[in-house]
């Protein structure tokens, strides 16, 4: 059969394989972001007012950046714990890809917040969870956010490998399309991971926008 | 018995003295204008009243507490803070930037719409015109009429002023460095008024206090001042009178 013509029993495989990894890819990549906002907002609120600990937080969230993804996922496969074979230790390796851009965007957004403006709700009297809530974390938003996009985007990427150490996921396509030198594999894996990150990209950027002209 | 006391207040950060021994008073409905060059200690003379900063030797009393043995809160509730560029929350509402203090006090919100209402009226602000507005749709004049409204908003007996007009065209300066005077005698209001413009100075403060490099070289009524010998003051006589 000739290369480039669509074999329509391949595309209903596709199809009825497709969707379940659509549904893996998503609950990996929404666990990591989950996961790594939860690590990362707190940890940038707590470290945006001390060079120190700024530098110092920056720092150790940003080896795991260092490491190729490839590597990263293997190294973690004989680990105790968080190791071993299967979705949690991808989980894993995605959040430490994620935890970078999050936190050093929370850091950046409240170290924004206008002098003049955190002046004035000291002087008003503000306790330091109001001034948190009411002004930093507002303020910031944007700036947070967009630490969500990016990192977000990067995932959704980067969860593909994931496939590579039993995770599931779009990834499968993409490796088994490898191994046997089938392009519309390849694409079954590579196109609809795409769509999603221009998904997310769009939607958080939404987001975004709402935050900053409010 | 005076409102505010500096008792040879020092300030200083690590090994760098910014307030040297400074002795002054402030009597309560008076306005008090620190005068200075730029970097001679005026805002950190204004922030050890309302408690953002503390003397590192000496004692600041108001109200015949010293700041130290206030609680923090009620302390800055009762001082108002007015400053450059007004410093207004930019993603609330005018009538949210005001209204907050009495929201954070726990105030009714039927109570705090009305306070908020009356208050801009009293900066001479169309509630219906500007309550829903944001301060970046407001001109600079507008805004720092809505930072003083919003310092108002709790009441407070004192009114601290850093800069407030500095930021400003000279005619919307002049017009409102001519209501400033009857709004705080009419509100019957304590002021501090820090400024470096010496025209300012004499316009508005019914006493003046001039700092030189962290020092108090001169605390008197604006005719003392004129008279003053010392060489900072007559530099700033000097400006005065090129001024016209
Ligand atoms: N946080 C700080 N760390 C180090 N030095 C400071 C700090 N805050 C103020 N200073 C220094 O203290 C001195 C007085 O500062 P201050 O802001 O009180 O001056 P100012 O009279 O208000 O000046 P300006 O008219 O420019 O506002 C300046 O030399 C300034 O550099
Ligand atoms: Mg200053």
């Amino acid at each position: 059969m000739p290369d480039n013509v669509v074999d329509y029993d391949v595309l209903r495989d596709i199809l009825e394989e497709g969707l379940p990894l659509l549904g893996e890819h998503l609950a990996l990549v929404i666990t990591a972001m989950v996961i790594a906002a939860a690590i990362a907002i707190p940890l940038g609120i707590l470290v945006a007012h001390t060079r120190r600990w700024r530098a110092l937080a920056t720092g150790i969230a940003g080896i795991g950046q260092t490491i190729p993804s490839l590597a990263l996922f293997g190294f973690l496969i004989p680990l105790p714990l968080i190791g071993g074979i299967g979705a949690h230790t991808a989980i894993v390796a995605l959040v430490l890809y994620a935890v970078l851009p999050i936190l050093r965007n929370t850091i950046t957004g409240i170290q924004g917040v206008d002098p003049a403006v955190r002046d004035s709700a000291v002087a008003m009297g503000m306790t330091r969870a109001q001034m948190l809530r009411l002004v930093e974390l507002p303020l910031a938003a944007p700036v947070i956010l967009s630490g969500l996009r990016i990192a977000t985007v990067a995932t959704i990427g980067t969860a593909t490998i994931a496939a590579a150490i039993g995770a599931g996921g779009l990834g499968v396509f993409i490796f088994r399309g490898i191994a046997s030198v089938d392009k519309w594999q390849i694409l079954a894996g590579a196109i609809p991971s795409a769509l999603l990150a221009l998904c997310a990209d769009a939607g958080i950027g939404w987001l975004e926008k709402r935050c900053a002209s409010s | 018995m005076s409102l505010i006391e500096f008792h040879r207040v020092g300030f200083q950060i690590g090994p760098k003295v910014i307030l040297r021994e400074l002795n002054l008073t402030v009597e309560a409905g008076e306005t008090l204008v620190l005068l200075g060059r730029s970097g001679s200690g005026k805002t950190t003379a204004l922030r050890l009243i309302n408690g953002m900063l503390f003397p590192t030797s000496g004692q600041v009393v108001v109200s015949e507490r010293p700041t130290t043995e206030w609680d923090a809160v009620a302390l800055k509730r009762s001082i108002g803070y007015v400053i450059q560029e007004s410093g207004l929350f930019p993603h609330f509402t005018v009538g949210r930037n005001v209204g907050l203090q009495p929201e954070l006090a726990g105030w009714p919100k039927e109570k705090i719409g009305e306070r908020v209402r009356t208050l801009l009226r009293t900066v001479s602000l169309d509630p219906d015109e500007f309550l829903a507005r944001y301060p970046r749709q407001l001109s600079g004049g507008q805004r720092q009429r809505v930072g003083v409204a919003r310092a108002l908003a709790a009441d407070p007996g004192i009114l601290l002023f850093d800069e407030p007009f500095g930021a400003l065209d000279p005619v919307t300066r002049l017009d409102l460095q001519r209501e400033f005077p009857r709004l705080v005698t009419e509100l019957g209001k304590t002021a501090v008024f820090v400024t470096h413009d010496v025209r300012e100075a004499m316009k508005l403060g019914t006493r003046i206090a001039l700092l030189e490099a962290g020092c108090l070289v001169f605390a008197g009524t604006p005719g003392e001042f004129q008279m003053c010998g010392h060489p900072e003051a007559r530099a700033f006589q000097e400006v005065f009178r090129d001024a016209g």
